[in-house]
């Protein structure tokens, strides 16, 4: 039996260094190619080595595919191309090809010029891995080879986050990557047809969680933020530069709009202005009420949002600022809490959440004292919000995307082990189907029963056609009788017999089968052959029944003979023949008046014998 | 295509008057007509020639008498034509043709149906079962020829090609028996199921049908015989059930529909649970089910289903509250949602306490079998909707919602959280939509505090048209503490600062909260006024906008809180009596103590309502039939009496505003019979004509204000009867006769003359034909003696025409006005601008500045195309705007809102001066309801239009005039 292969290398039960092996129809394909933020060391790259100890990977990967920009999906790309060495085609999104490299370059510059790390990726080499991208666009069919193809699906997540259906043949796989069920202010929801996948590899962040309407979070965070404005405080929103921080800029922007607010935005520059440039650009991934209206206006063209400058902080008068990173562990957010710490009136709003260390931690565990470097103490009075803002599918999501999708069989990936096999049992509870949850390094493997197409020749099918009734009905199988002939090089052929031994150059051999029964009859042979044929005639109505001079009778295709036995004159052997086309077929000779010893019951045998 | 076609054919239909006048000329070009095609069609020597020919052939009208023949010919060519495209245009053709008014196509069945038995082409039988369901469809009165197209569809159901049995479908659809079940002719109708298969069990074996477009026909065609009254059997439910999963959306929308109908038509039979031995009610379950398909893949089926929901009052409360439920977990704990969460805040009594860190931290561990992930029935059902990605499902979510929180109480009560939360939509139609559904369930609930606040927060919304739905919605509010007037007062107040065109919208939202809740005003009393126990506290600003605002709310919750003014100062009821005499309609009028003399007029409507207005009814009444004792016009004191009447009705008008409509309509038509009756009563009659010219020069202006005001009197006033109407008419046609006889005696060209009185006679013979009905009420009239005169009218000379209308119109009695059910005058009021700026609008002259207009019409139909913005310049010269459709809004039932700019630009003046600005009503006598136009089939010829009727066309300034003061400067070089 055919089988697919799933073997995730990360984000097999852990979150973080996606990377997933998936080999189905004899084609490899590398599903994501991330990298895991909380190591430093090797572990931050997948184990290519996996795949091949000392060859190249090109000879072993048919194609790889990126679903997003995030790092953990597409951080150890330049890595694994060029380092490692890889030249096959690489599918990505155009947005994805358009941030990406903004990300591994800001990515390149932390960990070579900041930790002074050797032995990294350098800028040369993300160019030259971007120039193996392959595009793609949504619900765009794209043939990486003969047999295998790829197409993408909106996944809302991030910018240009794509869901890939890969099929070979009729066997297919359809991977999430991120994906976001819920639309928010810059981007849609994801959405697939029902594509009945073989395996269905979904993310699972969010595996034990059913979050809240997006509207009330939005709306609190909106008036805690006016709120603050009117009292003429300042507010600070530390943000990581992509994604969330666009669709706060696109709330707070709206919000400012219509209420006719006239406070000032900042966003700190950098990173961001660059990525703000490319969400203009593609505008037909947003959402419906940014694509609906980027003719009058394009909504990232921020009216209310200024670049920031370092020296606006000390400005007078309220203000909001969106600054990088978002843990509050360094950089300018950092730089600006401490600046507007001690006056109550300020505000900072923690969009996301913080690892445990940071100072964002601290205080929103409501610590209110910090200690600096240079045994300094600074004194938070500035009110502390908390609001998640997270693009992921909840469990909700998920259940939501399987019923879209139809799998037959689901992976999760990309989540906690103990989250996902509370989703797995959720799974196949209600969908009853496989689930699996693969970890790292460990393969899963799924039989599939392709279906084989096979050519049947015209004739033979108008021919069958005419056979049973007009129109065939779907509801039903029908049998019908050909040859399967199957040529080296050509696919399957499905013809009459006649053309299949015609093309093969063989001879056709009647085969007939036989059997004796013998009957009590104390007729002679002529008459318990008449009788024999009398009775037919009256049971099988409908058929034609001939009883040749010869002294056989012959019922469609059957022959009946009859003869004594040597011994008794009264036991009369009875001959059937038939061809081995006839398969259902009762004799009913019951009726016949027969003196059958009790006990033996040969009429009974000849019923059995021709069914 | 075939819309396009006959749009086209039917453009061309009415250009032909105009291109051939008279209409003999088009009856001797007909039998050509066919002729033509026939020879064309002979012509042509390849398929594409006739096909060109056809196709030329299309875009010509066919009339009535012809179709036959041009059938004929196009049949005959149909069975030599070997070329399936050529045969497929005349089987369109034949539909088209069949569609001719006038022509009735039974003849041409037989032939329809016997070109289907040889056809090949799978297209052309589709195209020609098209034409036939357009023949049976035309010919509904026939049960036999039903019968025979019904047997064709069955025939050809089997056919191998989708087309053909969709249309097939579609034709059992449309003319399967409603009544009787259909079957082979030797079982007649009647006859129990077994052997007999009636049409909604062959359709629906096409339920299962291998392709998605026969599925959806079959569907289709089943709501199709539904909608023709025939009842759906309930074993159809779980096939349509079945198919909500399909895997096309149009079937999966079609379905969900079909699956409303059942639940609608057996909404309490009871249906098993699958996998359970439970059962429920069908309604119930179609509810279930639905529901899951607002989660649906596609956007259409889920905005279908949405709606859909809206409509399904008769499920049980359990289910509908639902559709609302939605469990929170994190990590497996439950986790409250923050509606409930703002809700216990509320009732521990802690007020804005600020997020916390972990405020939402989830509770108590769940058992993870209790979890249900996929939301089984109708669980969510809108919480789904509402955050839809597409804002024509979330639109299509809130009204399902309205309409089902209007039914019940309760459900209304748990979605007002869910609607709150709409109001922040990023789409604005949405929030819109939501403020405008809560105000209509407003009636059931009552607001909490924390969410008034998020109400109140939209009150600074830029746009305007979401604050003044939200000023409207706070009218119709309950609140539940006096904190929550104060905060509604509060942010009201901060509106009217941020926008202060507001004005009129925030007070009128004041007067109905502060009549609304009298008791929770009481307690506020002392501190919205600022007054101290001790010490006088200086005296607000008389003009301020806030000011009055804090005083519209106190003075109508006084109203009925008869305690509060004793907690008042001096000053305030000094400005009682100055509001209630400048904005009388906010102001209530008070029993103030000692203070008498502010009410004694307005005692009259502050009375028991009901009462007065009966009472006033029947005043106007009796006014009526006392003027109706009026027989002759010449008797003396007719005048006085008719005057007099006038001025009570006018004044009745004044004081009972319910009546204003009627009382003015009244007045004015007995104000047009004392003018021709004064007009007629001049003794100077008999005189010789250049004696008496400045008689006649009043006669002419009485002749012409007549007219102007039946003009206003048709057209100002809605809920008119067609018998109004007709005496209207009838006194323009006494005005039109009065004019006659003056020309005749002033002006001596008898070319002149003649014209006119042909004129005259016209009108007279449409008046007959457009009040046919109404003539028997007419007894004694101008109208009915001129009738009895009219033989000799029109043979007669016009002199002698003249004599005759001279003296009919002294001798006819004054025509008695019935009054109908109710009557209203358009009005229109402009509110921007007020004309109370000092201030110039200045500009560059030759540039254009823009004005901005706000005003209110009432009771005005169809305002996009009648009502036009006038602006007049000092040096006499008018500019009439009309404003785009976009620019009206209808806020309440006769009620629109016109916002618009209009684009005012001069030559240079040297010194500021005002221009005035008002309001027009257009109207055009061939609009009115009964000689509509649009209801001329294209087979009637448009001249039969009187060519008289239709050209009067004119306006009625219904606005007062608002002046604007405005200044265009020189341009500087």
């Amino acid at each position: 039996m055919p089988e697919i292969k799933v073997t995730p290398l990360g984000a097999g039960q852990d979150v973080g260094r996606s990377c997933i092996l998936v080999s189905i129809g004899g084609k490899n394909i590398m599903l994501d190619c991330g990298m895991h933020m909380g190591y430093n060391d090797d572990r931050r790259f997948p184990d290519f080595s996996y795949i091949t100890q000392n060859g190249r990977l090109t000879d072993f990967l048919d194609c790889l595919i990126i679903s997003h920009f995030h790092l953990d999906h597409c951080g150890a790309l330049p890595y694994m191309s060029e380092m490692v060495g890889y030249d096959g085609p690489i599918y990505m999104t155009h947005p994805t090809k358009a941030i990406c490299p903004i990300l591994l370059e800001d990515f390149r510059k932390i960990t070579v010029d900041k930790k002074g790390e050797t032995n990294f990726f350098t800028s040369q080499m993300i160019k030259d891995c971007m120039k193996k991208v392959i595009p793609l666009n949504l619900h765009q069919t794209v043939q990486v080879d003969d047999e295998l193809e790829i197409k993408a699906y909106y996944a809302g997540h991030v910018l240009g986050a794509a869901m890939v259906h890969i099929k070979v043949g009729s066997e297919s796989v359809v991977y999430t990557g991120d994906y976001n069920m819920t639309p928010d202010r810059h981007l849609g929801a994801a959405w697939i047809d029902k594509c009945r996948p073989d395996i269905l590899i979904s993310e699972s962040t969010y595996a034990t969680t059913i979050r809240d309407s997006k509207r009330c979070r939005e709306r609190d965070f909106l008036k805690k933020v006016h709120e603050s404005i009117e009292r003429g405080g300042k507010v600070l929103i530390p943000v990581f530069a992509l994604g969330r921080a666009q669709e706060l800029c696109i709330l707070l922007e709206t919000f400012w709009e219509r209420m006719n607010l006239k406070a000032p935005i900042y966003f700190s520059t950098g990173l961001t202005e660059k990525a703000n440039h490319y969400y203009k650009l593609f505008i037909t991934w947003t959402n419906q009420k940014i694509r609906k209206t980027f003719v009058q206006r394009n909504m990232f063209e921020f009216k209310h949002i200024k670049a920031f400058d370092r020296s606006y902080a000390d400005n007078p008068g309220p203000m909001v600022v969106f600054a990088t990173p978002g843990m509050l562990h360094a950089g300018q957010s950092l730089q600006i809490f401490k600046k507007w710490a001690g006056n109550e009136k300020n505000m900072v709003i923690m969009p996301g959440y913080c690892v445990q260390g940071t100072i964002g931690h601290k205080i929103l565990n409501g610590q209110r004292k910090l200690e600096m470097e240079g045994r300094a103490t600074l004194d938070v009075k500035l009110q502390v919000e908390y609001m998640s803002f997270s693009a992921h599918a909840d469990a909700k999501g998920i259940m939501q995307l399987i019923r879209m999708a139809e799998p037959r069989n689901m992976l999760l990936v990309h989540g906690e082990a103990v989250k996902m096999e509370f989703l797995k049992g959720k799974i196949e509870q209600e969908f009853s189907i496989d689930c699996y949850m693969p970890a790292n390094g460990e393969t899963t493997t799924v039989t599939t029963n392709p279906s084989v197409p096979v050519d049947i020749s015209l004739n033979l099918l108008k021919r069958e056609m005419a056979l049973g009734g007009p129109l065939p009905d779907p509801k039903k199988p029908r049998t019908m009788h050909g040859t399967l002939i199957m040529k080296e090089n050509v696919s399957f052929m499905l013809v009459s017999s006649e053309q299949a031994l015609k093309e093969l150059g063989l001879n056709e051999h009647q085969l007939r089968f036989t059997c004796h029964v013998q009957l009590q009859d104390p007729h002679s042979d002529a008459d318990t052959l008449h009788r024999i044929y009398t009775h037919l005639k009256s049971v099988l109505k409908g058929y034609t029944i001939q009883h040749l001079p010869d002294g056989t009778v012959i019922v469609e295709s059957i022959v009946i003979k009859v003869s004594s036995s040597a011994e008794d004159s009264n036991t009369k052997v009875l001959l059937l023949s038939w061809s081995y086309q006839v398969k259902t077929w009762t004799l009913f000779l019951e009726g016949l008046p027969m003196q059958s010893k009790p006990g033996s019951s040969p009429n009974h045998l000849v019923i059995e014998s021709l069914f | 295509m075939a819309q396009l076609e006959k749009k086209r054919l039917y453009v061309r239909r009415l250009d032909i008057p105009h291109e051939e006048t008279p209409a003999k000329k088009l009856r001797l070009s007909k039998p050509s007509k066919s002729a033509a095609l026939h020879i064309d069609l002979c012509k042509a020597t390849n398929s594409t020639d006739a096909l060109q020919y056809l196709l030329q052939f299309a875009r010509k009208p066919v009339e009535a008498e012809s179709v036959e023949g041009v059938v004929r010919i196009l049949l005959e060519h149909y069975y030599k034509e070997t070329d399936n495209s050529v045969r497929l245009k005349i089987a369109s053709l034949l539909g088209l043709l069949s569609k001719t008014q006038g022509f009735s196509p039974d003849c041409i069945v037989d032939d329809a149906i016997n070109t289907l038995s040889n056809e090949k082409s799978h297209q052309v039988l589709a195209q020609l079962l098209e034409t036939l369901l357009i023949i049976g469809t035309q010919l509904p009165e026939s049960p036999a020829l039903r019968l025979r197209l019904v047997e064709v569809a069955y025939k050809h159901l089997s056919d191998t090609y989708f087309g053909v049995r969709n249309k097939c479908l579609q034709l059992l659809g449309c003319l399967g028996m409603v009544d009787a079940p259909l079957g082979k002719e030797n079982e007649g109708a009647g006859t129990s199921l077994g052997g007999l298969r009636d049409v909604q069990s062959i359709i629906s074996d096409y339920f299962g049908d291998q392709d998605p477009r026969v599925r959806t026909a079959a569907l289709k065609a089943m709501l199709q015989l539904h909608e023709r009254g025939m009842k759906i059997h309930q074993i159809i439910y779980d096939q349509a059930c079945r198919l909500l999963t399909d895997d096309y959306e149009q079937v999966r929308s079609a379905a969900v529909q079909m699956v409303w109908v059942l639940s609608q038509l057996y909404p309490e039979s009871i249906v098993p649970i699958p996998s359970s031995n439970e059962e429920i009610r069908l309604v119930d379950d179609a509810f279930g089910k639905i529901s899951h398909m607002v989660s649906d893949g596609s956007w259409m089926v889920r905005v279908q289903a949405a709606k859909t929901l809206g409509s399904m009052l008769q499920v049980s409360p359990h289910f509908l509250e639902q559709t609302l439920d939605k469990k929170l977990m994190s990590d497996l704990r439950r986790k409250r949602t923050a509606h409930e969460r703002a809700k216990e805040l509320f009732a521990s009594g802690e007020f804005s306490s600020g997020r916390k860190w972990a405020d939402d931290a989830p509770k108590e561990k769940l058992d993870t079998n209790t979890v249900n992930l996929i939301a089984s029935g109708a669980c969510g059902a809108f919480v789904h909707g509402l955050e839809d990605e597409m804002f024509e499902v979330r639109i299509a979510a809130v009204e399902a919602l309205c309409q089902l929180a209007r039914s019940s109480p309760s459900f209304a009560e748990k979605c007002l959280d869910f609607l709150v939360d709409m109001f922040n939509d990023e789409i604005e139609e949405v929030r819109l939509q939501s403020i405008h559904v809560l105000r209509e369930i407003s009636t059931h609930i009552t607001l909490r505090e924390d969410q008034l606040d998020t109400v109140l927060a939209v009150l600074e919304d830029s746009s305007r048209d979401i604050r003044e739905a939200l000023h409207e919605l706070l009218c119709y509010t309950n609140v539940s503490t006096k904190e929550c007037i104060q905060l509604a007062l509060l942010e009201l107040l901060k509106n009217l600062n941020k926008y202060p065109t507001d004005r009129n919208s925030v007070w009128k939202c004041l007067k109905f909260l502060g009549s609304r809740h009298p008791t929770l005003v009481l307690p506020l009393v002392p501190e919205l006024l600022s007054t101290h126990p001790y010490f006088d506290t200086p005296e607000p600003d008389m003009d301020d906008p806030a000011y009055i605002a804090v005083l519209v709310l106190v003075f109508n919750a006084a109203k009925s809180c008869p305690t509060m003014p004793a907690l008042f100062s001096d000053h305030t009821f000094r400005h009682y009596a100055y509001l209630r005499d400048s904005l009388s309609h906010l102001v209530p009028p008070l029993r103030l103590p000692g203070r008498k003399q502010v009410y004694g007029l307005d005692s009259v409507d502050s009375g028991p309502g009901s009462g007065s207005v009966e009472s006033a009814q029947l005043f106007l009444q009796q006014s009526l039939n006392r003027v109706s004792t009026i027989q002759n016009l010449e008797a003396p004191g007719a005048q006085d009496l008719l005057d007099l009447t006038t001025r009570d009705l006018l004044r009745l008008g004044e004081l009972q505003t319910e009546l204003a409509g009627a009382a003015d309509f009244c007045a004015t038509y007995l104000r047009c019979q004392l003018l021709l009756m004064k007009a007629l009563q001049e003794k100077l009659w008999n005189m010789a004509v250049p004696l008496c010219l400045k008689q006649n020069v009043t006669a002419t202006a009485a002749a012409q204000q007549i007219l102007e005001e039946t003009y206003k009197l048709e057209f100002l006033y809605s809920g008119l009867e067609s018998r109004q109407v007709a005496t209207i008419h009838h006194v323009r046609l006494q005005a039109k006769a009065l004019q006659l006889v003056l020309t005749a005696r002033t002006r001596q060209g008898l070319d002149l003359l003649i014209g006119s009185c042909e004129k005259f006679l016209q009108d007279v013979e449409s008046f007959q034909r457009l009040f046919l009905t109404e003539l028997p009420h007419l007894q004694d009239s101008f109208v009915d003696k001129l009738l009895e005169l009219m033989p000799r009218l029109s043979s007669c000379k016009p002199v002698e025409l003249v004599k005759i209308l001279q003296t009919t119109l002294r001798q006819s009695g004054l025509l008695q006005l019935r009054l109908p059910e109710q009557i209203h005058r358009a009005t229109a009021t402009i509110i921007e601008p007020t004309g109370e700026s000092d201030n110039p609008l200045r500009f560059t002259s030759g540039l254009v500045v823009a004005l901005d207009i706000d005003a209110t019409l009432e009771h005005v139909q169809d305002p996009q195309n009648t009502v036009k913005v006038q602006v007049l310049y000092p040096d006499g010269q008018s500019h009439v705007i009309h404003p785009k459709p976009g620019d009206f809004r209808k806020p309440g039932p006769h009620r629109h809102r016109l916002i618009t700019q209009v684009y005012l630009s001069h030559t240079a003046w040297t010194e500021p001066s005002q221009i005035e600005v008002r309001l027009l009503l257009a109207y055009s006598s061939s609009s009115t309801s009964l000689t509509s136009p649009s209801k001329l089939g294209w087979s009637e010829s448009l001249e039969s239009l009187p060519p008289a009727e239709a050209a009067v066309e004119g306006t009625i300034p219904f606005s007062k005039a608002v002046k604007v003061f405005i200044m265009p400067k020189p341009a500087r070089r």
